[in-house]
């Protein structure tokens, strides 16, 4: 690996990201997956760096999970966006960032779609006006949050408690990056490094201190791919894209796994409890899987945060070991306690995955 | 000097070298400016022709030594050149300026960037090298990229050729044969190497290209492989991972290898462009110059007193390249006496 080789493609893919004020839309299903990561990426950006990220309750979903199964048509996707855009403009912001890798794959289509057919605009903007009574102007930047933790990542540095370094061994922590495809692959100029060797997560773990892993497998589907979970008959290959990686990046111990994409994050995650109970084996350390993380998450970790609070409790892979590496004090006991010390229940384990 | 006889040539490889050659004998004053060091452009670099296995530096010896009384200009760009009168004003970097009757275009081709198709890993993994490099390390026996034994050794062709991707959809000509001497000669270096050639179709239009590549398949076991190759990883080893569709089978298939050879095509060279726009020369939409009448008279430009020869019309071979010079050489004869 020829590290300037990768610098070199890294300065081709740099991505205009404004500093501050944002009109910022949820994932619908980080919602439920990663509950803590959107609202910990609201309160690292308002709070503790002092940004201006804006989110109001009349957004919705970006419909992306019904289009992408054909259950609505373009021109629906297309007016759902320019509702987003028109309620961005209603607050008076320029500067549009989304959670979702899926949402931000499409918006970047829409942009691209109407500047390709202004007819098609012409109908959007017709039919929004029909349905909602709004206009909309284009946003003047469009970015992902995990933009948004690239672009901070070394104002996070700097107020970091924790470093992505073995509190045992002094050595950097080493990491697989797992970029959503619909971040980078649909239009590599929209990202930050492109699509061969996207460097978005790859800057925050070289800035928090942590190596990243160049495996063979590393630009594979993580096994969430539309295609091959919606329906349930299909779900062989998407666990078989799941095992596919892990196979491959097994031999290079990673400590952890971050990713940008919601289903990324969560296949990946919950694929490890279906491997180990069909093949009776565990990918991470002593019988333990490698913990998936998303990007708020782990710089939440870095700026000490109590890993229960991030909600690293709803994932199915124990993160344990990881904040043992990192040196992170947590009380066990509390893991599982919810709002008013409610027990919010323990996930089964295979008796080959700790 | 006789401004009336000036002749500019534009580029000291192949095609500049043997106008150069035939107007010089019919004694013009013949001015080649060269921007690079040396003149031969990649002929100089190259080591061994297909389809015979010519050492590239005989058929360029033969230039040079052909090369009398032909005064000429290295390391020298065009700066700016126009129409004055009846002649060409041409002020080169160097500061003299040169006064022609005809000026011939011999500006020929840049190999694409194999970076730029990033999927390869060029620049990025440790053992990947392209058909330049490979002509280096066989004439200079050394590339650290290149391992001491090599068990496995792969080819891709139409690297930036024939790609909508990337933007050149032109096929780059030579490349197929190239990748099939270069495969047959890798193998001679390492006999108990397995070789591989991921290719589009095999393109083998000339004499004994087709013979070579039987040979390739019969003689030295090469190994063609009908797909394109989507993407290039390294494993822990150090070796590299090569996906690509075999579409004969109609399967995917994963290859480890020890050396990735990419075969660089043939692309429109930065100094076609720049002198395009100075003299307002129409292109095609492959970014060659776009000749007068492209099957009758391909060394003819749009322009008055402006000749093409070599692959600044697009890929050719090098025979092809010497044939445009002579003809270039006698068409400009017959417009200086003319005129």
């Amino acid at each position: 690996m020829i590290y300037e080789g990768k610098k070199k493609i890294w300065s081709d893919y740099q991505k205009d990201i404004p500093d501050d004020h944002f009109f910022y839309v949820r994932s619908c299903i980080r919602q439920s997956f990663f509950p803590a990561s959107e609202q910990k990426f609201l309160e690292i950006c308002n709070q503790r760096l002092d940004k201006d990220f804006f989110e109001t309750e009349k957004h919705t979903s970006c419909g992306g999970i019904a289009f992408h199964s054909d259950a609505i048509p373009i021109e629906t996707s297309l007016v759902i966006y320019a509702r987003q855009f028109s309620l961005m403009n209603e607050f008076g912001y320029k500067n549009f960032v989304c959670s979702c890798i899926t949402s931000f794959g499409l918006y970047c289509e829409a942009l691209e779609m109407w500047r390709e057919h202004p007819d098609l605009e012409a109908k959007t903007r017709e039919i929004l006006w029909d349905t909602c009574k709004r206009e909309f102007t284009k946003p003047e930047y469009l970015v992902h949050t995990s933009d948004m933790i690239y672009k901070y990542r070394k104002q996070i540095a700097a107020l970091a408690k924790y470093k992505l370094i073995n509190n045992k061994t002094g050595k950097a922590l080493k990491v697989v990056e797992h970029i959503g495809c619909h971040y980078n692959k649909i239009f590599p100029s929209k990202s930050v490094g492109g699509a061969e060797y996207p460097y978005v997560l790859a800057g925050m773990i070289e800035s928090w201190g942590g190596e990243i892993i160049d495996y063979p497998e590393r630009r594979h589907c993580c096994g969430f791919g539309f295609r091959q979970y919606l329906v349930k008959a299909d779900r062989g290959y998407s666990l078989s894209n799941t095992h596919k990686k892990f196979e491959s990046m097994e031999p290079y111990h990673p400590d952890f796994i971050i990713a940008n994409c919601p289903g990324c994050t969560y296949f990946m995650d919950r694929w490890q409890y279906v491997i180990s109970e069909m093949e009776h084996k565990a990918y991470g350390e002593y019988g333990y899987g490698i913990p998936v993380l998303t990007y708020e998450e782990v710089a939440g970790l870095v700026m000490g945060y109590n890993p229960w609070d991030l909600g690293l409790q709803m994932h199915q892979v124990n993160c344990e070991p990881l904040l043992d590496k990192m040196g992170i004090e947590y009380k066990a006991k509390d893991k599982y306690k919810g709002l008013n010390n409610k027990n919010i229940g323990k996930p089964a384990l295979t008796p080959y995955l700790k | 000097m006789n401004n009336n006889r000036n002749i500019l040539i534009i580029g000291g490889g192949p095609a500049g070298l043997e106008a150069a050659i035939q107007l010089q004998k019919l004694d013009y004053n013949v001015i080649v400016v060269e921007k690079s060091d040396h003149l031969g452009g990649h002929l100089a670099e190259w080591d061994r022709l297909f389809p015979d296995g010519i050492e590239a530096k005989e058929v360029l010896d033969k230039l040079l030594n052909n090369l009398v009384g032909v005064k000429y200009f290295l390391n020298t760009d065009i700066n700016s050149i126009n129409l004055l009168d009846n002649c060409y004003n041409a002020i080169l970097s160097n500061g003299i300026t040169i006064l022609a009757k005809a000026v011939l275009i011999a500006s020929g081709f840049e190999l694409f960037k194999a970076e730029r198709k990033q999927e390869f890993g060029y620049g990025v993994y440790n053992h990947v090298i392209s058909n330049a490099d490979l002509e280096a390390y066989f004439k200079n026996g050394k590339d650290s990229r290149v391992v001491e034994s090599p068990s496995r050794i792969g080819f891709v062709h139409c690297v930036g050729s024939r790609d909508e991707k990337i933007g050149n959809i032109h096929c780059s000509k030579v490349c197929c044969v190239t990748a099939v001497k270069q495969a047959c000669e890798i193998k001679e270096k390492f006999p108990n190497a397995e070789v591989f050639c991921f290719y589009i179709d095999l393109r083998m239009f000339g004499r004994g290209y087709e013979d070579l590549y039987l040979k390739a398949q019969q003689e030295y076991g090469i190994r063609f492989i009908r797909g394109r190759v989507s993407e290039v990883a390294e494993n822990i080893k150090n070796e590299l991972i090569i996906k690509a569709e075999d579409t004969l089978s109609g399967k995917p298939i994963q290859v480890t290898l020890d050396l990735l050879v990419l075969m660089s095509g043939i692309a429109c060279s930065t100094g076609s462009e720049k002198l395009g726009e100075m003299l307002s020369l129409s292109k095609k939409e492959d970014g060659f110059f776009e000749c007068k009448d492209s099957i009758y008279s391909q060394q003819l430009s749009n322009k008055k007193g402006i000749y093409y020869a070599g692959t600044c019309t697009g890929p050719k071979t090098l025979p092809d390249t010497f044939h445009e010079a002579r003809s270039a050489a006698m068409a400009i004869n017959m417009y200086m006496n003319k005129e």
